[in-house]
């Protein structure tokens, strides 16, 4: 190991590892990043789901977005599948089907960082018990 | 001087800054209970791991009690030592203390010496309720010390004595709670550990936990016995002491008096130790003057400085824990037993008596003593040069069993011809007395001119590490002084490292010397005696017509008729010993 | 440096451990290597999350799902279930007590919900053997603030201003202490950090050093640089083993950093650390007899003054904090004093860390803003009491604490509080009894504690606490009588008023405190030889109901001592004077036809 011998050398070794633990960070308060759900049932994965979950997991990483990304269970929109579901901070779940690569990069161009929705939201089609 | 104001008792005073309570309320005449406490002045000894909670005071704004003999004087403070709080708490501490004590006091060796009776009494206390389990352990006997543990108090004084003072380090606390107490490690016996049996731990016991191993029995039975001639021999310090046993002031010289009680007692000879010191002056100044004679002829060969070696703990405190260097001390036993090699050779065969029908007693202010004359290499086919060694506090009891009104005694002399001796011989009871008297012999012997004076006030005091330079006609001879093993460390530790510059030390293992030995009366902490006694040895010098050893004529007598001289074959074989590694 | 997309905590702490967590890890990664998932999953070994009740935990982030009681057999469904098809398992999710509900996500336990963890932050949250994953939390940082911004007066006076008072027990405010030691004069000064917890049931320094051992690295520097010393020492119990390792893995991470040794981040200071280990004695957490055990004397308290800052181990200034002390330091410095003591109460800012135990549902370790109530820790946070019982009594402060009724349940927990309720903060213990504790008992289990654990140096704690023991056996085996109430007041008190260190004058405590709110329960023992919650087996009584006893010899052949009489076919009868209360019969009888009074 190389000593850090400077306050500037351990402001950079934190800041290299910090994206090790960013997950944990925001999983500590999900509420304040971006909340990516991928529906990741048999169906979705059968889709490709799997990948399009990594795609965004790199894609959000590289572009320095604040983002959990989870894995949920089917979301009944067997049609539609891949299906992800987005929640901004403050906002309502938003749910898009059919998210391959380029939708997805989509997603993350226009309605995550820019809050513009796109084509491709599914309609809310249930209730919870909660409502 | 900076000094602070408070109040004792409703009463005002000022005191020096930094001094405890218990010192302030002395100062004013309140004489707090202290039971674990003990401090002897300019010896820079002292105990307080404030244990005992005995001389606890009530201090204005304080949650709790404190105890006077750690909490130092503030100023303003508000002390009140007597109050109804005090003294339930007092009380109730004393009667814990009793509740595990085995209260058997009218057998206990301690009856009428203990500070715990005496606080018992003082406090007033009347009934213990606190009734319950007492600790109980197995006795350690060994050959001169007794460890009664169950009277144990857990004051620490012994232990302080044995690790801080005498660095030893045998006692210490073992165990938690209601089973801590004083022991050697692993509860292992005296015997087995080593201790030096300096007997300092049994000075400074409280309580009848530790004592010597008492051979009264025996020495009235020799006397009892028409068989067997019975001499004895007495140490120097213990005509100094032995008075206080009588109700006698400290530093009363009663010489006289006990010569005439060990004749009542029964002894056939009376004689002196102090003739076996005038002897070991003899062999150990020419032991001394030789290696000093060959180290200024330049052999490197030759040893120094030389240690002198009659005191038996001080011995056995080199033989384990300095083994590497037991050729440096003198090769001349100690007093006591050149007197007993020579009861047993010179005057047997004078007196016509076998050596199995001669018993010597002796009395010495020391518990090692026992264990000296108990030795192999003072023994022959079995039978010991010195038979018993008695303490003085022993010697009292034999007195007072043998209703003798000590105070009444005539002063007598002596038996001739082991009980001549000179000043010299006196003053090894205390500290810088055997390097004083050696040079007045050696100084003469080494120049072959008589002594300007006598008295050397530079060896004398009571400061732990001393040291002089004394003129040899020329020749700086220089002397180091130690008393307490920890100072005697101290002075090892500098020669094994080549720091020492000295030629020869004198060291004895109790401080103050054989005046405050583990033998003598009790001083209950109080250093003044110590002082007193010490006082007394000098007077009983400079009050002798011969004060240098080898002017005793007896002394002279014996190299012409037996001896030859000193370090002679005979002498050596008879005066001299050597030692063992105990690692 | 992959950064993985998913990653499972386990609690490495040593309950969890010894509950085979390290089966658990290891089982994991191989169902993660075999569903192919190695790049994606990352496991952890964490510190301790304080729901010891339920342990092994596993945590899967990012969606916080909780496993409780987790199996190294469960990692395969773990594995192929939650992190193939996202389908939480749900048979190992916590439950909650009260609605029966499966919780998933962590953020909505009620053990959770009320606690703030800053001592506790990185526990379970980080692997404790990576001093990057320390850094990444701003690890080091406050020690670099103070070191390039902040004077060591201006560091002081920022940990004063906090308010942050000692975790262990005697709650000194902990800046105060730091400056005394800085303004003693010496040629040499110490920080000791205080890691010989001996609170029975206490366990929240270990779990800081287990699992995060770097924030107690970082603050102990701190403070040298503070004070001006460059030599710091752990005085750890060696029965802490992980902690130790851990310790020690983290002071080398530290070292080779140049966190620790000479001229720290280039600033000229210089601060080493040695571990001290300590053989487990309660008297040791004293920070005198502490430092009589690191110097290789006696573990025994000696009088104060001199406080260590002052003269301490080999007689140089020497601040003595414990490990929460510590654990709290650098959050201070980064978030700062403001921060800090807009949290607690008063006089007690920031959060308390409690070790969770007796007869509550939600065993474990928790923190909590100063000032929360002990019924919000007992019933939301511990999630009440076991079995539906009702209860008795919490004692906090560790074995000389005081046992509190129900009476004191709202009362905002903090130092003065505490004190003044008759109990105290101590280190954290919290020990909740419920209706079938017998008080004179408990009185005596405590005092059996600090009988063991009194080094025996001062008279009325080495024979006092004896004497005190003695009278609540003999109460509880049936002989008491009513001035032996009297007696054990009289003697705690001179106890506590007479004895050497804290340990005797709080280890009546339980005694007093006992007699003051359950005198009934202790009349009870003394007037009549009953004990009202069927503890003190002593005062069981056995007897056969005439009318229900069929005969059957059965009761008879079982008694081991032969108490039991009666032909066959009528009905038995016990002889009091012979029985030993063993229970025997009463297990064995089909007819429920013996009474237990």
């Amino acid at each position: 190991m190389t000593k850090i011998k400077t306050l500037a050398d351990l402001r950079k070794i934190r800041d290299e590892v910090q994206s090790k633990i960013r997950l944990r960070e925001n999983s500590d308060h999900p509420e304040q990043v971006v909340q990516v759900k991928v529906g990741m049932a048999t169906c979705g994965i059968a889709s490709g789901a799997k990948e399009t979950m990594k795609y965004f997991m790199d894609e959000l990483e590289q572009q320095a977005i604040d983002a959990v990304v989870t894995q949920t269970g089917c979301m009944g929109y067997c049609y539609a599948e891949p299906t992800v579901e987005i929640t901004l901070p403050g906002k309502e779940p938003v749910i898009f089907g059919f998210v391959d690569k380029e939708k997805a990069e989509e997603i993350i161009d226009v309605y995550i960082k820019r809050g513009e929705l796109i084509d491709g939201v599914i309609p809310l089609t249930f209730r919870t018990i909660d409502d | 001087m900076d000094t602070v104001q408070l109040t004792i008792d409703n009463k005002p005073v000022v005191v020096k800054k930094g001094i405890t309570v218990l010192e302030a309320a002395t100062s004013a005449g309140v004489h707090i209970p202290t039971l674990c406490h003990m401090k002897l002045d300019d010896l820079n000894i002292e105990n307080k791991p404030g244990g005992c909670r005995i001389c606890v005071v009530e201090v204005e704004g304080r949650r709790n009690l404190a105890p006077a003999c750690c909490t130092e004087v503030a100023e303003g403070m508000v002390v009140n030592s007597h109050s109804i709080r005090v003294i339930n708490a007092r009380q109730t501490v004393l009667e814990l203390i009793l509740s595990d004590h085995p209260a058997d006091c009218l057998i206990c060796a301690k009856s009428g010496n203990c500070e715990l009776q005496d606080m018992a009494h003082q406090l007033g206390i009347r009934e213990i309720h606190y009734k319950g389990e007492q600790s109980t352990y197995r006795e350690d006997t060994s050959p001169a010390i007794i460890r009664d543990v169950d009277k144990c108090i857990m004051c620490r004084r012994c232990e302080m004595m044995c690790n801080e003072v005498q660095t030893v380090g045998v006692l210490s606390a073992i165990n938690r709670g209601f089973n801590a107490v004083v022991s050697p490690a692993f509860e292992m016996n005296l015997d087995h550990s080593v201790c030096t049996y300096c007997g300092q731990c049994v000075a400074v016991c409280p309580t009848g936990a530790l004592t010597e191993v008492d051979q009264t029995a025996h020495v009235v039975r020799a006397l009892s016995d028409p068989d067997k001639t019975v001499i004895v021999q007495t140490a120097p310090a213990v005509r100094a002491a032995l008075g206080e046993e009588f109700g006698l002031e400290p530093g009363t010289l009663v010489t006289g008096k006990m010569v005439s009680a060990l004749r009542r007692l029964g002894f056939d000879y009376v004689f002196d130790t102090d003739f076996g010191a005038d002897l070991t002056i003899m062999e150990e100044g020419t032991e001394m003057l030789n290696r000093l004679s060959r180290f200024l002829e330049g052999d490197e060969s030759v040893k120094l400085p030389i240690l002198t070696s009659c005191c038996p703990a001080w011995v056995k405190f080199f033989e384990h824990q300095f083994p590497q260097l037991k050729d440096i001390p003198s090769t001349a036993r100690s007093p006591q037993q050149m007197f007993g090699s020579i009861a047993k050779t010179y005057f047997a065969e004078k007196m016509g008596v076998e050596r199995d029908n001669l018993i010597v007693v002796s009395i010495m202010p020391c518990v090692a003593k026992k264990y000296e004359c108990g030795r192999d290499e003072f023994k022959v086919d079995g039978n010991p040069d010195v038979d018993y060694a008695i303490t003085t506090r022993e010697l009292a009891n034999l007195i007072k069993l043998a209703n003798i009104s000590f105070d009444r005694l005539p002063n007598e002399d002596f038996d001739m011809p082991l009980g001549e001796s000179t000043g010299a011989a006196v003053i090894f009871g205390t500290t810088g007395g055997v390097i004083e008297a050696a040079v007045r012999t050696a100084y003469e012997l080494y120049t072959k001119k008589p002594l300007p004076k006598l008295d050397f006030h530079e060896l004398r005091g009571m400061d732990g590490i001393r040291q002089a330079t004394i003129d040899f006609a020329g020749f700086p001879l220089k002397i180091g002084i130690a008393h307490g093993l920890g100072n005697a460390r101290r002075l090892l530790e500098k020669i094994e490292s080549g720091e020492s510059e000295f030629h020869a030390i004198e060291i004895m293992s109790c401080p103050g010397g054989c005046i405050g030995g583990g033998g003598q009366p009790y001083h209950h902490g109080n250093a003044e005696i110590l002082k007193k006694r010490q006082m007394a040895l000098y007077q009983e010098d400079s009050n002798k017509k011969i004060r240098k050893s080898h002017e005793n004529p007896f002394i002279i007598q014996l190299y012409e008729e037996f001896l030859e001289k000193p370090m002679s074959e005979k002498a050596h074989h008879l005066l001299h010993t050597k030692y063992f590694d105990r690692t | 440096m992959t950064d993985y997309k998913i990653h499972l905590l386990i609690c490495g702490g040593t309950g969890c451990k010894s509950s085979e967590s390290d089966e658990i890890k290891k089982s994991l990664k191989y169902w993660i290597d075999e569903a192919n998932l190695k790049e994606e999953a990352q496991v952890v070994l964490t510190g301790c999350f304080g729901f010891c009740e339920k342990g092994p935990i596993v945590k899967v982030l990012p969606d916080n799902t909780f496993y409780v009681e987790v199996k190294p057999s469960d990692a395969e469904e773990i594995v192929k279930e939650h992190l193939l098809k996202g389908r939480p398992v749900q048979r190992l999710l916590y439950k909650d007590p009260h609605t029966n509900q499966q919780i998933s996500d962590s953020k909505g336990m009620d053990f959770y919900k009320k606690q703030m963890r800053i001592a506790l932050r990185n526990c379970g949250f980080i692997n404790p053997e990576s001093i990057h994953e320390y850094i990444s939390r701003d690890g080091y940082m406050a020690l670099g603030k103070c070191l390039t911004e902040l004077t060591p007066e201006e560091t002081i006076k920022e940990v004063k201003d906090s308010g942050l008072r000692g975790r262990g027990g005697g709650g000194f405010p902990t800046g105060l202490k730091w400056e005394i030691t800085r303004n003693s004069e010496a040629d040499q000064k110490y920080v000791v950090c205080n890691a010989d917890e001996g609170d029975p049931g206490a366990f929240m320094d270990r779990s800081i050093l287990e699992g995060d051992p770097h924030s107690v690295i970082e603050a102990m520097a701190i403070c040298g640089y503070c004070i001006g010393a460059d030599k710091g020492l752990v005085y750890i119990r060696a029965e802490y083993p992980l902690a130790i390792e851990r310790l020690t893995t983290a002071l080398r991470h530290a070292r080779e950093y140049g966190l620790l040794g000479n001229d720290i981040l280039g600033t000229g200071f210089n601060f080493e650390i040695d571990i001290r280990l300590g053989a487990g004695a309660f008297v040791c957490g004293e920070e005198t007899a502490l430092i009589h055990s690191m110097e290789g004397l006696r573990g025994e308290p000696t009088f104060k003054p001199p406080f260590p800052s002052v003269a301490g181990y080999l007689g140089k200034p020497t601040n003595v904090n414990n490990v929460e002390t510590f654990a709290n330091i650098p959050v201070i410095i980064n978030k700062g004093a403001a921060w800090f003591s807009e949290i607690g109460t008063e006089k007690s800012k920031g959060t308390k860390v409690f070790a969770l135990a007796g007869k509550i549902n939600n065993v474990g370790l928790i923190e909590v803003p100063m000032g929360t109530t002990l019924r919000e820790v007992i019933y939301d946070i511990g999630g009440g009491i076991k079995d539906g019982k009702e209860f008795k009594s919490v004692q906090t402060g560790g074995p000389s604490g005081g046992c509190l009724t129900k009476d004191f349940l709202d009362t905002p927990i903090d130092y003065d509080n505490l004190l003044a309720a008759g109990s105290m903060m101590g280190s954290g213990g919290m020990i909740v009894m419920d209706e079938d504790d017998c008080m004179v008992s408990i009185a005596k289990f405590y005092l059996e504690f600090t009988l063991e654990e009194s080094c025996g140096k001062c008279s009325p704690c080495r024979i006092g606490n004896k004497r005190l023991h003695e009278i609540l056996e003999k109460i509880t085996k049936g002989y008491g009588e009513e001035k032996d109430i009297e007696r054990l007041k009289l003697l705690s008190n001179v106890i506590k008023d007479t004895s050497l260190c804290g340990l005797g004058q709080s280890s009546p405590n339980p005694v007093l405190s006992t007699i003051a709110n359950f005198e009934d329960e202790y009349l009870a023992h003394v007037q009549e030889q009953r004990c009202p919650s069927g503890q003190c087996k002593a005062l069981l009584k056995y007897e056969i109901i005439e009318d229900l006893c069929t005969g059957c010899t059965l009761c008879f052949r079982n008694c081991p001592v032969g108490a039991i009489t009666g032909e066959r076919r009528q009905p038995h009868y016990i002889d009091q004077s012979l029985c030993i209360k063993c229970g025997a019969c009463y297990e064995k009888c089909k007819f429920n036809a013996i009474k237990l009074s």
